[in-house]
C-alpha cells in the first residue's frame, strides 16, 4: 500500500542550532536536513545562520558558505552553479528546484528550509540515491536508432522538424519533476516518471529516428506511461521551465493515433 | 522507498529491475475508453437530468409511461453503460495506484469488475422492465 507515514528510521528528530557568525550584520537562517548513514541516528534538521554580506545571493551560495565557514561535514551535490548540470536539485521551501538558480531572497518568511528531493533513498544529507531514476532514463534508450545506411556526412533534419524538439532537448535530468510527482512516489518501481517520459518523447519526436514504433511499444503499459494523471507538479517544479506533462500527453496522443 | 543502507532484496541490476517483465502493450484502450465515456456522459448529462425531473413525484405507472418512449429509454441506457464503464476504469486506476500487494490488487480489480457489471445490469434490467411496461 501507499506509505503515508515515514519509516521509523526516517523520522526527523531534533537538530543542532549552530552559533550565529560573529560580527555579521545581516544573517539569514537556513534549516537543513541532515542524515549520516554512519552514526545510526535518525535524520535531523540543523539550523545555520549565513552572513549574507559575505556570500552570493543564491541558496547554493549559502550552502557553500555554510560548508566553508561553519560545518564542513554538510554534504550536497553541486557542479556548474548556473543551472546547466542539474546536480544541486533539492527541495527548497517546499519546492523541488536547483539551489544554484533559486535566490535565497525569493524564499519569503523566515528560514530557508532545505530538504533532499522527496521520496528517494538518501545517501547522506542532501544527496539522494538516483540509481532507479538513471536506470529509467537508460530504459528509454536515449540515442538515435536507425536502420537505413548511415549517410556520408550527417543525418539531415528540416528546420521545422528540429523545432519539434524544442521544450524537450533542454532537459538536464535534475529529477526535480519526477520526485515531485505523487504517481512517481507511489509507483516509481513501475512508472517511468515525467523526466524519463519527456526524454522518451524527445526521441519519439525526432524526425531522424527510425525506431518510433518500437519506442512507443516499449512505453505502452498501464504503469510505465499511464500512471500519469496530469497532476502537473512536474511542470510546476521544472527549473528549466519545461512541461513534462505536455510531453506525456503527446505520447498518449501518439498511442491513440496509431490505433484509430 | 527505503534508505540507501537497507540491504537490497535482489542483486538484479537497476536496468533489469526497471525493464522487469517488459511493457504490457496495453493501456491505450482503457485510456481511450475513459475519454469516450467521459464525453458521452457530458453530452447525456442534460437529457438525463431532464428525464429525472420529469420522473419526480410520479408513481410507477407514470414513470413507465415516460420510459416507454424509445428516445428516453435509449438515453438512460446509454448513460448507464457509459457511467458504469467509466466507473470501472476509474476505480481500477485508483486500485492500481494505491494497492501494491499483488493478491489484494487482483482481488480488488476482480470485485471492481463484478460490482460495475452488477450495477450496469441491474440498472439496465430496471429500465427495460419499466419501459416495456411488464
Amino acid at each position: 500500500m501507499v506509505e503515508f507515514a515515514l519509516p521509523k528510521n526516517s523520522k526527523i528528530t531534533g537538530g543542532k542550532t549552530w552559533p550565529k557568525p560573529a560580527g555579521a550584520t545581516d544573517v539569514r537562517e537556513f534549516r537543513v536536513y541532515r542524515w549520516n548513514p554512519d552514526d545510526g541516528k535518525n535524520p535531523s534538521v540543523d539550523t545555520y545562520y549565513v552572513d549574507t554580506n559575505d556570500c552570493g545571493p543564491m541558496v547554493l551560495d549559502g550552502l557553500i558558505w555554510i560548508k566553508n565557514h561553519i560545518d564542513p561535514s554538510l554534504t550536497f551535490r553541486r557542479s556548474c552553479r548556473e543551472g546547466v548540470c542539474g546536480s544541486c536539485a533539492m527541495n527548497i521551501d517546499g519546492q523541488n528546484t536547483l539551489a544554484c538558480t533559486r535566490s535565497m531572497h525569493d524564499v519569503k518568511d523566515g528560514a530557508v528550509k532545505i530538504n533532499p528531493l522527496p521520496h528517494q533513498p538518501v545517501v547522506k544529507d542532501l544527496v539522494p540515491d538516483l540509481t532507479n531514476f538513471y536506470a529509467q532514463y537508460a530504459s528509454v534508450e536515449p540515442w538515435l536508432k536507425t536502420t537505413s545506411p548511415t549517410p556520408q556526412k550527417e543525418w539531415r533534419q528540416s528546420h521545422e522538424d528540429r523545432e519539434k524538439l524544442d521544450g524537450l532537448y533542454e532537459c538536464i535530468l535534475c529529477a526535480c519533476c519526477s520526485t515531485s510527482c505523487p504517481s512517481y512516489w507511489w509507483n516509481s518501481d513501475r512508472y517511468l516518471g515525467p523526466a524519463a517520459l519527456l526524454q522518451a518523447n524527445r526521441w519519439v519526436s525526432d524526425s531522424r529516428d527510425e525506431a518510433t514504433g518500437e519506442r512507443l511499444d516499449n512505453l505502452e503499459d498501464p504503469f510505465r506511461l499511464y500512471r500519469c494523471h496530469t497532476i502537473m507538479n512536474c511542470a510546476k517544479a521544472c527549473p528549466k521551465g519545461l512541461n513534462p506533462a505536455e510531453a506525456i500527453a503527446e505520447l498518449k496522443l501518439k498511442m491513440v493515433e496509431r490505433q484509430i | 522507498m527505503s534508505t540507501a543502507d537497507t540491504p537490497k532484496r535482489s542483486m538484479r541490476t537497476p536496468l533489469g529491475r526497471v525493464r522487469s517483465l517488459g511493457a504490457a502493450h496495453s493501456g491505450t484502450s482503457d485510456f481511450w475508453r475513459q475519454r469516450i465515456t467521459a464525453v458521452a456522459m457530458t453530452l447525456l448529462m442534460i437529457p438525463v437530468l431532464v428525464i429525472i425531473m420529469m420522473l419526480l413525484g410520479r408513481n410507477q405507472a407514470g414513470a413507465a409511461q415516460i420510459l416507454s418512449s424509445l428516445p428516453v429509454a435509449l438515453i438512460l441506457l446509454l448513460f448507464i453503460i457509459a457511467s458504469a464503464w467509466h466507473m470501472k476504469i476509474g476505480m481500477q486506476v485508483v486500485i492500481e495506484d494505491y494497492v501494491h500487494n499483488e493478491k489484494l490488487k487482483l482481488i480488488s480489480i476482480m470485485l471492481n469488475n463484478f460490482f460495475s457489471i452488477a450495477v450496469a445490469l441491474a440498472s439496465t434490467y430496471a429500465i427495460l422492465k419499466l419501459s416495456s411496461g411488464v
